[in-house]
């Protein structure tokens, strides 16, 4: 919303410093974003005389103005315009003045200098070089030079005076952000209510009257409303023996510091009272009304209306209209019919002032694509007593401006019937609400100031404030005109307890673990391309996902429902960077329909890693690093059916029966569907399933009192055999064994074709000094048990 | 014999003193004073003397091998402290050369943020809560009094899975199914991802986070809110900060406000950051609108509360001046490194 600053000032004295105003405003409601003086760029610009001129010596379309601009002497001034005169009234340039350069659109220093060896001291302007616009001076067509004697307020002009003041151009426009509870803020009298009470000052507002002249809109115009809901209160007044004209200059003034260009006298008069009141109004030249009918009703199947902006638009059923006899004549509420507005030769004018309903306006707007000024007005709320006084408003105007003859009967179609509403006022309530105490007395005395009406106890709600309901609506009503900074701050004796949750902490711990290992953690999108479920070979149980109906395109369509897809976009972000090394991981949520209402979700720790030190033994160290950290005793089994990975180098990750999560290196397939050349390491699992497998926190074991015995054995078996699989036959078969590892793996000439040779380390210990002979005995045992699997001892 | 003695250690103190290195010293100390040493080996002919001899001898002898022993000594410590000296002079490093370094890799920076944050909440007595993304229209709009033709439901403004099932616009859902299931007093925050229709540019994303809060006890007012909020700020940004409440609109509280930090980084004066403005907008807040108290069933005449909102992008951006949203979801590891 922008306001006129002047056009604020016909209501309420605001002459404070604009900074201070802006402040103030802000701090009680309503949100000044920015403001701006008219034409501040335009500077030392002044009126000035033409008391002589000749012809340049040197120059034939040359001319040589001795203009009067208030000193001493006229200034000399050459110019190739052609239609100064000797008396003429012009703007004056003087020396380093700014004015605006139209064909580059920006501004320009003026200095003096010389014209063909003539001294100029400044230049004349054009109304372009004031930046104005045409409409802004509709008394000048030439291109010359703007003469002010043409101005109708010409009179009031002095030579010397600034232009801005000349031309009434001194305005300051004031933009609002208005919140979607106050529509009645998107008026200067809703703003000037505001402004009155904030800055305590007077409002000077007077009930609108006209006098009219004989006769009833019943005689031109025969209105029906055929859907009530969607019309609560449709009027229309006539006027006739209409002068179309220009508007006067006050009148065009505010406009333009609104943003809204000038027209004609009956066009600007209906934006004028928008503007003013809040209430769009509509007005219709009687000839194209048919059969002086109007009828406000439901657009029937495939309608066409033609509106003012030229486009046709194809109505549907669920659209209200206003429609003559025949034909649709307006989108009500959105915008006009192009033949029924107002022409050059309009002679009598039908004014409509309605109440339509919001959200039907705010669909229809949106389905035929045209929002408007009025239709964003109706959508957040019209008043139906406010749409009476914007009515005899306009009719006022009309009278004002003297351009045409009220007819003083209207029309008035009310099945709104609106009451104003009331409320107990209860101010111990808003007091502890608030926290504050502000008397009884000073409660009112603001309610008061911001319009509302009080007797005995109740609070009477202003017509235009939709937004009050209840008391806590009260309640913001005192707090914001006492000020929210005033209000003191204290704490809350709380009576909860703050808590960190097992699981949290559980997460924290995981997420330390993943960050000393190297992981960077990331964060990215939750809806993915369901086209990375192809590349990540998916099957049809992870295909299966949650999608939007209203994406904002492919590749954010569906929700995920694992985190490769995020991973893969980070490693292919990373590797097209260059980053040739890296390790991330993610704590993110997957969605999976469940054919309930709402979808599974679950957090899942999704990892990747890349580069040249990586394999498939340094990611699931990382694993297991981090499962020692979170005590779970987790097991790997090879999968070689999983299509997304490498079907020799996959386990899933098991904790007891459960599976918790997948680890691998991803298939080539899948890494040249990203275009990655070089291998990734994947893995994710389950958190929830993870925190539910956790084990209890260890207990302190005592420190060994005897040295322990390594022995190392280097086996051969079967290709097919794993690792876990022999150290279940080490562990269950060695006496005092206290840990055995792997620390090698050979393949090649050394063993046989289908074979492989795996090293353990064993460390036998037991409550007293092992002999060797003791631990000797151990390993045979343990060999004997290997060998009954075919397992041997390398020669 | 006499004389072999003092010859003995007339040889021994000379070679002593002329040894250079530890080894030499060693097998000196072996030649002489050893099991085997020449020492031991004329000592052993002692038996031959007589009864009167054997004492002066004896004495002799102890002297010598004292007078080798100490010369050894004194020899050992010499070279000792002289090897010391050499090693320190030539093991000397450039310290400013870079260490062995153990990578740790670097938190999210939004994470790191919101960490802060919900360690200032837990120390004021509240509880992290978390609640389900894809949400019901009702938890999400028509419970926080946010009815049927607002704006914000527009599928224009919010992704939809359904009619009535959507992606969260604001975490406050969350809040409706906290006061749904548990009674008062609550103190919760509610941190979490949230989605508007919002196409990616350097200011917008349509996925984002959000730490709201809820408070609902006995007496909480308006006043409460402030409070709280200022504690926040300080224990965020230092002693020294100050908040401006700016009356706002929200339909689930009245009345509702925004609220600005002093900027952070002029303190006021007007810098690029704040816009010239001296103030940056980071909270919506305020007091719990009793028709949302009814509607989750909980008394709005014995109870009351207060509710906020701070948006993660927004004080992460702010905090290490990052200026474009994009670089958060980029996960450029140039950019994650740097945290």
């Amino acid at each position: 919303m922008d306001l006129s600053m002047k056009w604020l000032n016909d209501y309420v004295k605001a002459d404070m410093p604009i900074k201070e105003f802006c402040d103030g405003m802000t701090m009680s409601g309503s949100k000044v974003e920015t403001y701006s003086a008219q034409g501040a760029d335009i500077t030392n610009v002044v009126v000035g005389k033409c008391v002589a001129m000749e012809k340049h010596p040197d120059a034939d379309t040359l001319w040589v103005c001795q203009i009067d601009v208030g000193g001493e002497a006229p200034i000399q001034i050459v110019t190739s315009a052609q239609n100064v005169f000797v008396g003429a009234f012009v703007p004056v340039a003087l020396n380093n003045a700014t004015c605006y350069n139209h064909k580059d659109m920006s501004y320009m220093k003026i200095k003096k200098g010389k014209l063909r060896g003539v001294p100029s001291e400044g230049m004349m302007c054009s109304y372009e070089e004031l930046g104005l616009e045409q409409s802004d001076v509709p008394y000048t067509n030439a291109d010359g030079i703007l003469i002010l004697n043409d101005d109708p307020e010409f009179d009031k002009m002095t030579v010397g005076m600034d232009i801005h003041d000349a031309l009434g151009f001194n305005d300051t426009t004031v933009e609002f952000e208005i919140t979607n509870n106050r529509p009645d803020c998107l008026s200067i009298l809703g703003l000037a209510r505001e402004a009155s009470a904030t800055f305590d000052l007077p409002l000077n507002v007077k009930e609108p009257q006209f006098k009219g002249v004989d006769g009833s809109a019943k005689d031109f115009i025969n209105v029906e409303v055929h859907n009530t809901k969607l019309c609560s209160r449709y009027m229309a007044a006539v006027v006739k023996n209409v002068k179309i004209g220009p508007s006067p200059r006050w009148m065009a003034e505010r406009l333009k510091a609104s943003g809204v260009r000038s027209i004609n006298n009956f066009v600007d008069i209906t934006n004028f009272v928008m503007l003013e009141y809040g209430n769009p109004m509509h007005a219709f030249d009687l000839r194209y009304v048919e059969g002086g009918k109007i009828n406000v009703r439901n657009a029937r199947q495939g309608e066409k209306i033609t509106i003012l902006d030229g486009s046709e638009v194809t109505l549907s059923p669920e659209m209200l209209i206003i429609a003559d006899e025949k034909k649709p004549i307006a989108v009500a509420g959105v915008m006009g019919g192009e033949f029924s507005g107002i022409m050059e030769d309009t002679k009598t004018v039908v004014f409509e002032s309605a109440c339509f309903d919001g959200v039907s306006v705010r669909m229809t707007a949106k389905k035929i694509n045209k929002r408007t000024d009025a239709s964003s007005r109706f959508e957040k709320g019209i008043d139906p007593i406010n749409a009476k006084a914007a009515l005899m408003r306009a009719l006022e105007l009309v009278e004002e401006l003297g351009c045409g003859e009220v007819v003083r009967e209207y029309i008035d179609i009310d099945n709104a019937k609106k009451v104003p509403h009331t409320l107990k006022h209860d101010p111990d309530w808003i007091n502890a609400h608030l926290g504050i105490d502000i008397p009884a007395e000073e409660q009112v005395a603001i309610f008061k100031k911001l319009g509302f009406g009080y007797d005995n106890g109740t609070v009477i709600v202003p017509n235009t404030r939709i937004d009050i309901e209840r008391q806590c609506d009260l309640a913001e009503e005192v707090a914001r005109i006492y000020g929210y900074n005033r209000i003191p701050s204290t704490l809350p004796m709380l009576s909860s307890v703050g808590e960190v949750t097992p699981r949290q902490r559980f997460e924290k711990k995981m997420v330390d673990v993943m960050l000393s290992q190297g992981f960077y953690e990331t964060m990215s999108f939750s809806f993915i391309s369901p086209r990375s479920y192809e590349k990540l070979r998916f099957d049809d149980s992870l295909k299966n996902s949650v999608s939007l109906t209203n994406p904002l395109g492919e590749d954010t369509s569906v929700m995920r429902t694992s985190m490769l897809p995020s991973l893969m976009t980070v490693c292919s972000t990373n590797l097209r960077a260059r980053n040739l090394e890296a390790r991330f991981f993610e704590v993110g949520r997957i969605f999976q329909p469940t054919g309930e209402k709402l979808p599974a979700e679950s957090d899942v720790l999704g990892l990747c890693a890349y580069g040249s030190e990586e394999d498939f033994f340094t990611v699931k160290g990382v694993v297991e690093e981090l499962m020692d950290a979170l005590v779970i005793d987790a097991r790997f089994v090879p999968v070689k059916d999983n299509k997304t990975y490498h079907p020799g180098r996959c386990a899933d990750i098991y904790v007891g029966e459960e599976k918790v999560g997948t680890i691998g290196e991803l298939h080539p397939a899948v890494t040249d569907a990203y275009d990655i050349s070089c291998r990734v390491y994947c893995a994710e699992v389950n958190i929830p399933k993870l925190f539910d497998a956790k084990g209890e926190e260890r207990k302190y074991k005592p420190l060994p009192k005897y040295p322990a015995v390594t022995r190392d054995l280097s086996l051969v078996c079967d290709d097919e055999v794993t690792s876990d699989e022999i150290i279940a036959v080490i562990k269950s078969s060695a006496k005092h064994l206290e840990s055995v590892a792997v620390f090698d793996m050979y393949k090649g000439e050394q063993v046989p074709e289908g074979k492989k040779s795996l090293s353990y380390k064993l460390v036998l210990r037991k409550d007293g000094s092992m002999t060797d002979e003791e631990a000797d005995a151990v390993v045979a045992k343990v060999l004997k048990a290997l060998a009954e699997k075919n397992i041997t001892l390398r020669a | 014999m006499k004389e072999q003695l003092q010859a003995i250690r007339e040889e021994a103190l000379k070679a002593v003193k002329s040894c250079a290195d530890m080894k030499e010293i060693d097998s000196l100390r072996v030649k002489f004073l050893g099991k085997k040493g020449e020492l031991t080996a004329i000592l052993k002919q002692m038996g031959g003397l007589s009864a009167d001899e054997r004492p002066v001898i004896g004495q002799l002898a102890n002297e010598i091998r004292s007078d080798i022993e100490n010369a050894v000594k004194d020899k050992t410590n010499t070279l000792k402290s002289a090897m010391t000296d050499l090693r320190l002079r030539t093991e000397t490093v450039d310290v400013t050369m870079p260490g062995k370094r153990r990578l740790i890799a670097k938190r999210h920076p939004m994470n790191i943020v919101l960490d802060e944050l919900k360690s200032i909440f837990l120390g004021m007595g509240y509880t992290v809560v978390d609640g389900p993304e894809i949400e019901e229209t009702k938890y999400c709009f028509d419970m926080l009094n946010t009815l049927e033709g607002h704006p914000a439901r527009d599928p224009q403004d919010t992704f939809y899975i359904t009619d009535d099932v959507l992606l969260r616009t604001q975490t406050s859902s969350v809040q409706i199914r906290t006061m749904l299931k548990e009674k008062p007093p609550i103190a919760i925050i509610s941190p979490g991802r949230v989605y508007r229709r919002d196409e990616v540019d350097g200011t917008h994303s349509p996925i984002f986070h959000q730490c709201e809060g809820l408070v609902i006890d006995k007496n909480i007012t308006f006043a409460d809110l402030k409070g709280t909020l200022e504690v926040f700020a300080k224990k965020l940004y230092g002693e020294g900060m100050k908040l401006k409440f700016r009356p706002h609109h929200f339909p689930y509280t009245e009345p509702s406000c925004e609220i600005d930090f002093q900027c952070f980084r002029c303190g006021g004066k007007g810098c690029p950051l704040c816009k010239g403005e001296g103030w940056i907008e980071i909270l919506g807040a305020g007091v719990v609108h009793p028709k949302v108290l009814e509607n989750c069933g909980i008394d709005p005449e014995e109870y009351s509360g207060f509710a906020f909102g701070i948006g993660i992008e927004r004080i992460t951006m702010l905090r290490y001046e990052i200026e474009d949203m994009r670089l958060l979801y980029e996960n450029n590891m140039k950019f994650l490194e740097q945290f």
